[in-house]
């Protein structure tokens, strides 16, 4: 436990220094961990909340206000499924119906194996090439029962 | 010579293929020796013809589309390089009838110039409007935005020259410039194709807003679901701050400005500007009240112009041409152009630039030629998941601020989602009410608990449990979230659920009644 959290503090120190004088550092700071870790552990909160002198309740407060940040690390694979209106008016859905069987798992589960997580996403910004996703960054579109079970093939490699 | 061949770098287009696309051509360039050189623009914004491949050639660009990676040794052999025929030859892409019915101000270079070269922005037109106002005035700047009739292209439509004015006689020793580039809205896509295809507009814009109120500082906060957004901006960024165009001394001049992009944590109501200012700030993206207005009191408390993208985009060409030029397109008091992003399940998906006062129907059915599907259309949504469903019947409705709320609607970021004849409006009414729950930031009741209880209203509906007493609730919670809420998210929720209530009722009647009337 005293290691964890030894090795959490050498990993945030530096993404802390990089924004602590910047105005408005919080967000950043935060998603640089996310992006650092894969997650923002509850385990850095008190040094965020030392450096900028606020109180834990209140970084924990904007931790747990935004969709994107998780408190356990993610599968090897992330997957965003847009779930809006544009991507539904061309079968998202049905599309999403299929995922989640192919991958034995509902949105905001990971996978047993650890190999993918699946997360809603309220608009990717490719409405004229709906359905679509998000893998691992890359952007999917016109997703079709055929590229989701590729899609399932791919995350279990 | 060395010919110029350009693959898009536009997300749409690269979810569709485009980096593979790109991958081939430069393999077949390799191999056969040819003189050629990539070049990755942003998108024409025609996405059933993406990825589409635009070769330069004495006669001027011609297009190929919509290009497969395996196609390219195909293209190659036809002569691609000299514009040769091929299958999927397109001919000039601005006499694709999409792209020649419009009238580009905004979007003037996007898919033509490479994004992130400051020089090719300059041989297409740009920074002739930073240069214009640095000749100009701050007050002088104000009022050529004034005068040319722009409203806030996020949703509000607010006079951004008004705006600007008041930051303008606000005295503070730090103004801001914050540009809202959290374009949440399912059916929208403009700001982040600006961003991707001509980020150094959005820069000018700014800059010229910084320069024209007393601003130093600029932030484009930037939804997280844009990646390929943020590499791009930031890319320009750093070309604007080497040549001068950012910093202490704009293009040589007496103004300093900068600016520096940050990025969002997924929470679709920091589209509000006051959470938008509270989450740059590094808090919960919770709306504040108002007054006072960011204007007054807005980033870190400072005077604050907030903008959309689109509206700060625009403001290169009206420095550029004049306010009168701009004013001079659209109709009644919607002035200049707007881009539509026809979306959804429609057969020509895209991004249609052009003045106000196109009737919805010309949009969906004549640009848009329908469903993707073939089925006919049944319903379109504007404006986002808070914009009204709208029946065929109201089809002859006039893009124009206006004529769109006389009608119970919005326009809001212009977004058009086009469903077909499966759509069933009680599920998209209930879904309003279930995203308008999930994105809620919490702060005021109507918006936190109407929300909740109109998920669970509708699906009582649903069950055909004591039907009209449901509708009566569900009208009357949409009354109380309208008029208590203290933003959009809570207050515009009813539009969709009462506008697919009002223009759709055979989807609101219980189970066994449709039974029997089907």
């Amino acid at each position: 436990m005293q290691q964890a959290r030894t090795e959490i503090a050498s990993a945030v120190a530096p993404i802390i220094d990089r924004w602590k004088n910047e105005e408005g550092p919080l967000l950043p700071i935060l998603n640089g961990i996310q992006r650092e870790l894969g997650h923002v552990p509850r385990e850095s909160l008190p040094f965020i909340a030392e450096a900028l002198n606020l109180t834990r309740a209140e970084v924990y407060g904007v931790v747990s206000f935004y969709h994107d940040y998780r408190e356990k690390p993610a599968g090897r694979h992330v997957l965003k499924l847009c779930r809006a209106e544009a991507c539904q008016s061309m079968g998202g859905d049905a599309v999403a119906e299929k995922l989640q069987k192919l991958l034995g798992i509902k949105f905001h589960e990971t996978s047993a194996d650890g190999a993918v997580t699946l997360e809603p996403v309220y608009c990717l910004g490719l409405c004229a090439c709906a359905p679509s996703a998000m893998l691992d960054g890359e952007v999917i579109g016109r997703l079709d029962e055929a590229r989701a079970v590729e899609i399932a093939a791919e995350v279990r490699v | 010579m060395t010919v110029n061949i350009y693959i898009p770098r536009d997300a749409g287009a690269l979810a569709l293929g485009a980096e593979k696309v790109a991958a081939a051509a430069l393999e077949e360039i390799e191999k056969r020796g040819l003189d050629a050189k990539i070049v990755r623009n942003g998108s024409r914004g025609m996405f059933w013809l993406e990825p589409m491949v635009e070769v330069e050639t004495a006669e001027g660009r011609v297009a190929y589309g919509p290009v497969k990676p395996g196609d390219l040794a195909g293209l190659f052999d036809a002569g691609l390089t000299e514009g040769g025929a091929h299958m999927l030859s397109l001919g000039k892409p601005e006499e694709i009838p999409f792209l020649a019915k419009q009238t580009r101000l905004t979007f003037a270079r996007c898919g033509i110039i490479d994004p992130v070269s400051l020089e090719d922005y300059e041989k297409h037109g740009g920074l002739r409007g930073l240069r214009n106002a640095l000749e100009k005035t701050p007050l002088g700047i104000v009022e050529e935005v004034t005068e040319s009739g722009l409203r806030g292209r996020g949703g509000a439509g607010f006079p951004t020259g008004i705006k600007w004015k008041t930051v303008h006689d606000t005295d503070g020793p730090q103004k801001y410039i914050v540009c809202n580039a959290d374009e949440g809205d399912s059916g929208t896509f403009s700001d982040r194709m600006i961003m991707e295809g001509d980020p150094f507009v959005l820069i000018e814009g700014m800059t010229i807003a910084g320069i024209a109120v007393g601003a130093t500082k600029g932030y484009v906060y930037l939804r997280s679901e844009y990646p390929n957004v943020h590499k791009i901006l930031n890319e320009a960024i750093d070309a604007a701050r080497a040549s001068g165009m950012l910093g202490n001394s704009v293009l040589g001049s007496k103004y300093a400005f900068d600016m520096e992009v940050r990025v969002g944590a997924g929470a679709y109501v920091c589209g509000e500007e006051t959470a938008l200012l509270d989450s740059l700030e590094g808090k919960r993206g919770q709306v504040r009240a108002k007054p006072p207005l960011p204007a007054h009191e807005g980033l870190f408390g400072k005077p604050t112009v907030i903008n959309n993208v689109i509206s700060l985009a625009s403001v290169p060409i009206i420095l550029d041409k004049g306010g009168a030029y701009y004013r001079d397109f659209g109709m009644g008091r919607s002035r200049g152009t707007i881009p539509i992003q026809i979306t959804g399940n429609v057969k020509h998906g895209g991004l249609f630039e052009a003045a106000f006062g196109m009737t919805l129907g010309e949009l969906v059915d004549e640009i848009g030629g329908g469903t993707a599907t073939g089925r006919p259309v049944r319903a379109v949504q504007v404006g986002g998941p808070l914009g009204a469903y709208w029946p065929r019947d109201l089809f002859d409705t006039p893009f124009d601020y206006e004529a769109f709320s006389e009608k119970d609607g919005l326009i809001g970021h212009a977004g058009i989602v086009v469903f077909d004849d499966t759509v069933d409006l009680l599920k998209q009414a209930r879904f309003a009410m279930e995203f308008c729950a999930v994105e809620s930031c919490g702060k005021c009741t109507p918006c936190r608990i109407g929300s909740t209880r109109g998920v669970e209203v509708l699906d009582r509906l649903k069950q055909g449990i004591a039907p009209q007493e449901q509708i009566e609730t569900v009208t009357d919670l949409c009354n109380t979230m309208k008029f208590g809420s203290l933003c959009a998210l809570g207050g515009f929720t009813p539009y969709p659920v009462m506008s697919a209530l009002t223009h759709f009722p055979e989807d609101f009647r219980p189970a066994p009644q449709r039974e029997a009337a089907e």
